[in-house]
């Protein structure tokens, strides 16, 4: 029997494994800094270590500052996990950008790089299909991490575009060289463009990227 | 026992040095591999734990590079991954001879250390 996989498919499953994976080894060293705060606050007690109130408060807040964080990135796998739900649904591109840059946040800090989203001024919103979307604009945001290098903030812009379509930016991209753009996109990234009926247009001059999207693929092309 | 826990949650590894000093081992901490490597520099230490996702420069290369400083330096590498298994079946080729899991038990930690240095 064979099996043959298709790749936007494959790389769909990579995609998911890797930012669940990622998401997941975050809140392992949040339950970390959780269990050690606990654990002084015991050997407070246990050893007979005098603490005064405002040391107790402070590790009490540590405690509750990691609970918040903890909550922040189950909202982001969980939001993650139904992008899925729908084969195509409305996006509000704002919150889309926002969302993206959680999502990729640890991957950026792993590099050296920050991530600034600058959401539009007017709502934008295009019906597309959003796990496919997720996909291709962290598989630019991954080419746009490293065209930028280590200690760069990569800029994450939207705009309108014609036919009331949108136009995704990836600025500061101050490493990007010809060579680097003669290897991107990849045949991923155009299975994904192909699919969502967009187009990625590498601007070497301006030092960006740009992701342009049709505002309705739930109809005939 | 001379320490060096190297993690980028800071709050992770102020909070262990602190505890582990309580039960008198001298425990310093770096949050990434130059602070590190600094500290190698000017301090004397018997063993380092090390993050293995460290930002920029991750815990096994960090490894090698203390190793070319201090050849005579232990290791213990601390993961984030789910489980042991899950970390040996992405680990085989680093030569991470021992490690443990977050979250960490602290006696467990201890006793780690304790049998790597022999």
């Amino acid at each position: 029997m064979t099996c043959k996989t298709d790749i936007i498919g494959e790389i769909g499953l990579q995609f998911f494994g890797k930012m669940s994976s990622s998401n997941f080894h975050e809140i392992k060293n949040v339950l970390a800094i959780i269990n050690e705060t606990a654990g002084l606050l015991e050997d407070f007690s246990e050893k007979g270590i005098p603490a005064d109130p405002e040391r107790l408060r402070s590790l009490a807040l540590k405690i509750m500052k990691q609970v918040q964080r903890a909550d922040g990135i189950v909202k982001t796998i969980n939001r993650f996990s139904h992008s899925v739900d729908r084969p195509t649904d409305k996006v509000n591109i704002a919150d889309f950008l926002t969302f993206m840059v959680g999502l990729s946040e640890r991957f950026a800090m792993m590099r050296g790089v920050a991530l600034k989203p600058q959401p539009p001024d007017t709502p934008l919103l295009i019906t597309t299909a959003p796990f496919l979307l997720e996909n291709l604009v962290w598989l630019c945001l991954d080419f746009a991490m490293d065209a930028a290098g280590s200690g760069k903030t990569v800029g994450m812009s939207a705009e309108k575009a014609e036919n009331n379509g949108v136009r995704i930016r990836f600025t500061n991209l101050d490493g990007l060289t010809g060579s680097m753009i003669n290897t991107f996109p990849t045949e991923r990234e155009k299975a994904l463009t192909d699919a969502l009926r967009a187009e990625i247009i590498n601007d070497i001059g301006a030092k960006e990227i740009i992701l342009r999207l049709p505002c309705d693929i739930s109809g005939q092309p | 026992m001379r320490v060096l826990l190297v993690d980028d949650e800071k709050e992770l590894v102020s909070t262990l040095a602190e505890r582990l000093s309580f039960r008198g081992i001298d425990a310093k901490w770096a949050v990434c591999a130059a602070e590190a490597l600094k500290l190698i520099e000017t301090g004397q230490f018997d063993i380092a734990v090390l993050d293995v996702k460290l930002p920029k420069v991750g815990g096994f290369e960090l490894k090698k590079k203390i190793q070319e400083k201090k050849p005579d330096m232990k290791f213990i590498f601390m993961t984030g991954h789910g489980s042991e298994d899950d970390f040996k079946a992405g680990s085989a080729q680093t030569g991470a001879d021992y490690y443990l899991v977050k979250p960490v038990k602290i006696e467990a930690l201890i006793e780690k250390m304790k049998k790597v240095l022999g």
